[in-house]
């Protein structure tokens, strides 16, 4: 079943809705990374509660003037509101009081959804069993979703999409140097504004699918596992979009497959595997490789500062570095050096002391800084440079006795 | 007021909800202050995932298996939050992101799968707790307050929540100190000798056990309300550490009190006739307090 | 013939440490594989003040939290009196830089000061009036007494940095580890703190302090600790302080004070 899910051969309706919710993803994924740039990712969650008060706000007035209280357009209406109402507020606490972001963010999220739930309570005495749809705002259902509804996702997402593509620039370019974006002519706030507007559209869009609490999830998942694949940030801004399309695809395909199960925690979830597996074994900064790359950098340091301390015949402490001198065949099991060691410590004393002269020498500051602990300066300079270094030094002197 | 009505339905609600705004205010402060707001977001989402995992492994809803849960998947997040920030370099914030939501997904999940048709653990309840059912039938009047027998009917949550406040109260005066100046200045704190990823983690499980002690009343979603909103008003009310969590404890009292009272009776007064959500209408209230305190309060501007 | 470690040179570099109020063998500490602090040996004279200056990335700071194990280097030994650090912890007081700190903090000036005497109360034991009296001495000596009842954050850059060198007298350590006390402060202030210092060093304490400008480095200081990623060099101001060494360690970009150390010595 799951397979025929993913391949759009459920029916017409479960096609659309996980066409939908694909293209929510990729939204979501995409927007949320400028989001992750800037380090405003649990903002997206403040946003997120607060368009719980306008859901039900709308709910309340269009019955009350006589529509459809479950008509999708007005609630999101009524979420947008409250939601650019929970932005204002985040804003103005942290600017005009002396509490943190974070403390702004908390409060907000938290009140604004405490205020939405007492109106779903209202709601609830209103008229029973007319609110029912509305809680699945909260966790998302793709069940029994109107073809309307579903076209109208697609397009939100779609619409997302193409107003990223149209501000990418001047997104992009704040969120990596901000202040070089406004010695460029970039208005930092009016940036800033667009790329909110972005989320709380995303946010918008994203309620019915994936629910209010999760929302933030498909925010902050694809960038935080793209991360790991580029240091590029424009390869970061597509490839979160592609792992948020991912995510939902196989997220809503498996929601229609299981209709009474809610169908944001699958998304997450799945989001959640692809991040874990972008983590551990991405090639670029995946941990596995990073651990790998760090016991061999240490590894190379402790032996080379046991060969120079070797060299200037200074006592070496280190457990560490004397085993690893052992092993590498430098150093006998009482500490005398081989003639190996003794050879490769000569060498490095030499290394040692070019970078030294280097470092002196205003010229070749640019290749100096390259030295990371382990470098050899053959890699950097050219032998006539080295050569003019040797000179300086005065050749070989005898190792002390 | 009607002692024959107030005592078994109103009484115990207002205490345990009292006492549960209480109790994540006091470790609320030292959040705020440290910076760390969203980490009682983060804590509040992931108490579910470690109550229904001690439900399924233990078959009970026992409190000590509840708190227990919760610890650990607190233990849990910080732990995964600081493993993705240090090893994979990304900013606290989106680490807080990534865990908590995925670990609410699965609880959310594992708890539709499950069956917990027996017990009343059901996704609407995590999120915004049920603190009107907490009633005391046994109780007839004021009197049953004397009455042993009476007392035996009391909700076992009031027990629960007693206990954490108690403890919660304890340990902060026990390690005022050590708190106060690793929140200050970390470094000095280290160079001092104080454990100061010990305090850290100490405090978030003192949160996660007010958590957890409060989701039976209020929820996840709220206790966020509470662990944040009474201490930030207070932190705009005064520039003594002492007074601020005096403040703080006022404040959740008053969110507590007024958010239940207004809940049931409220709509009442206005002509309704059900009671609305207590819980969201504590925080409401203490939303509120923090807006007054954020447009009035004396120390509210930052000093520089 | 080359070796490592025998009898004798073990022995005279363990009785070397020993005279040491503060040294250091082979501090190596890394972020993401890129060196902050490389291999650096430091021996620090007792009695005496030393500065450790550098260019900004210098690892300055980093030097000093891993010397107290506040950040986790990648290899390194510290010793205080020839005792490993972590033992002897209460013989230092550390002043971290001014920016760590949240300047907003609900607390009063002697608030803080008190919190110097942390070691001592412990957790639960009562402030006494004598601990009291000592930490207001504290505040006299840097002369911020009638700032005692004020909230920090109404303090201005100077005042704080006072306060935060009284709740270093208030631990009454052998050791001094400040870093960059003078960044940001007043001329009054500098006077005081420098005041503070030598009278420290007259008790016979051992001072070092992350300094950022070289001009003062040879009024105020006895020794100076060269250093860029690398000690580059160590010594009295009179030998260690030369322009080699100055543009051994700033990469020849010195264009400011030229340090004649006839001057100095004159």
């Amino acid at each position: 079943m799951l397979f025929e899910a993913l391949f759009f051969q459920l029916g017409y309706n479960a096609t659309l809705v996980t066409f939908g919710a694909t293209l929510l993803g990729v939204a979501a994924g995409v927007t949320g990374s400028f989001l992750f740039f800037r380090k405003r990712a649990l903002v997206s969650d403040a946003i997120s509660h607060a368009t719980l008060p306008g859901v039900a706000l709308a709910f309340i007035v269009m019955v009350a003037l006589g529509f459809d209280g479950r008509s999708l357009p007005g609630l999101l209406i009524g979420s947008a509101i409250s939601a650019a109402a929970g932005l204002f507020a985040v804003q103005w606490l942290a600017s005009r009081t002396r509490l943190t972001e974070d403390a702004a963010i908390g409060a907000v999220l938290s009140v604004f959804f405490g205020f939405g739930i007492v109106l779903l309570t209202v709601i609830q005495t209103m008229s029973s069993g007319r609110q029912a749809g509305l809680e699945s705002f909260l966790l998302g259902s793709t069940a029994g979703m109107l073809y309307a509804d579903a076209i109208l996702i697609a397009a939100g997402g779609a619409l997302a999409l193409l107003l990223v593509a149209i501000f990418r620039r001047p997104m992009m370019m704040v969120s990596f140097d901000p202040e070089f974006a406004r010695a460029s002519g970039i208005n930092l706030d009016r940036t800033d504004l667009i790329m909110m507007g972005l989320v709380m559209g995303v946010t918008v869009i994203g309620l019915k699918i994936v629910g209010l609490i999760l929302i933030v999830a498909l925010l902050i998942i694809p960038p935080v596992a793209a991360r790991f694949w580029s240091d590029r940030a424009d390869r970061v801004v597509l490839i979160a979009g592609v792992l948020g399309g991912l995510a939902a695809w196989i997220g809503a395909s498996a929601s229609a497959v299981a209709p009474n199960l809610p169908t944001g925690p699958i998304i997450v979830l799945t989001a959640f595997a692809l991040f874990a597996i972008s983590m551990l074994f991405a090639p670029a900064r995946g941990l596995l490789i990073s651990a790998v790359n760090h016991r061999k950098f240490q590894r190379g340091v402790h032996i080379r500062q046991g060969l120079v301390s070797l060299a200037q015949g200074q006592p070496i402490y280190e457990p560490l570095t004397i085993r690893l001198l052992r092993t590498e065949g430098l150093a006998r099991a009482d500490g005398v050096p081989t003639e190996n060691g003794i050879a490769r410590a000569s060498r490095v004393l030499r290394d040692e002391k070019r970078w030294e002269t280097a470092r002196a020498d205003p010229a070749l500051e640019m290749a100096a800084a390259r030295y990371d602990g382990l470098m050899q300066i053959e890699d950097v300079l050219t032998s006539d440079q080295i050569a003019e270094l040797d000179a300086r030094i005065g050749g070989p002197k005898g190792l002390p006795a | 007021m009607n002692g024959a009505e107030f005592v078994p339905l109103s009484l115990t609600p207002l205490l345990i909800g009292c006492l549960a705004a209480v109790a994540c205010a006091l470790p609320g402060n030292f959040l705020i202050l440290r910076r760390q707001a969203l980490i009682g977001d983060a804590i509040s989402h992931v108490v579910l995932p470690g109550i229904v995992v001690a439900f399924l492994l233990t078959g009970t809803i026992s409190a000590t298996a509840m708190m227990f849960g919760a610890a650990t998947a607190a233990l849990i997040a910080v732990a995964m939050i600081e493993g993705i920030r240090r090893f994979g370099h990304i900013e606290p914030g989106a680490a807080m992101g990534v865990v908590f939501t995925t670990m609410f997904a699965g609880g959310v999940l594992i708890l539709e799968l499950s069956d917990t048709s027996g017990v009343h653990l059901d996704v609407e309840h995590a999120l915004y707790g049920n603190l009107e059912s907490l009633i005391w039938l046994d109780a007839i009047g004021w009197g049953s307050l004397l009455d042993a027998q009476a007392l035996k009917g009391l909700p076992p949550e009031l027990f629960r929540i007693t206990v954490v406040v108690a403890l919660i109260g304890i340990l902060l005066a026990l390690f005022w100190r050590p708190l106060a100046i690793s929140t200050f200045d970390e470094g000095f704190a280290a160079s001092l000798g104080l454990p100061v990823t010990v305090i850290s983690l100490g405090l978030v499980i003192a949160s996660a056990l007010a958590a957890v002690a409060a989701f039976d009343a209020v929820g996840s979603i709220i206790v966020i309300a509470m662990f944040i909103c009474p201490p930030a008003a207070a932190r705009l009310m005064t520039n003594r550490l002492g007074a601020q969590i005096a403040w703080s404890v006022a404040f959740a009292l008053l969110s507590a009190i007024l958010g239940y009272v207004l809940a049931g009776y409220g709509p009442l007064w206005i002509g309704g006739t059900n009671a609305v959500s207590a819980a969201g209408m504590i925080a409401t209230v203490s939303g509120v307090i923090l807006a007054i305190t954020a447009f009035a309060g004396p120390e509210r501007r930052s000093v520089n | 013939m080359l070796q490592i470690a025998n009898a004798e040179n073990v022995r005279a570099e363990a009785q070397f440490l020993r005279e040491s109020p503060f040294a250091i063998r082979g501090l190596t500490v890394s972020y993401d594989q890129k060196p902050a602090v490389f291999s650096v040996d430091a021996t620090f004279q007792p009695g005496k003040m030393t500065a450790i200056v550098g260019p900004n990335g210098a690892g300055k700071s980093t030097l000093i939290k891993a010397a107290l194990g506040i950040i986790k280097p990648l290899s390194g030994q510290v010793t205080i009196m020839g005792r490993p650090v972590a033992a002897e912890m209460h013989r230092i007081a550390y002043v971290p830089q001014r920016a760590s700190v949240d300047w907003d903090f609900p607390v009063r000036v002697i608030d803080v000061v008190l919190m110097g005497l942390f070691r001592k109360t412990g957790l639960l034991g009562r402030l006494s009036g004598a601990d009291r009296k000592h930490a207001m001495s504290c505040l006299n000596r840097v002369g911020m007494t009638d700032f005692a009842s004020r909230q920090i954050g109404q303090l201005s850059g100077g005042q704080q940095q006072r306060v935060f060198l009284a709740r270093a007298l208030a631990q009454d350590a052998d050791l001094y580890l400040l870093d960059e006390p003078f960044a940001g402060v007043d001329a009054a202030t500098e006077k005081a703190i420098i005041a503070v210092l030598k009278s420290l060093r007259a008790e016979g304490r051992t001072v070092v302090a992350v300094h950022h400008d070289l001009s003062t480095v040879p009024d105020y200081f006895d020794n100076v600790l060269l250093l860029n990623v690398r000690k580059i060099a160590e010594g009295p101001v009179e030998t260690a302080f030369t322009d080699a060494n100055l543009s051994a360690t700033y990469g020849g970009r010195l264009a400011t004070a030229r340090i004649d150390p006839a001057a100095v010595a004159g």
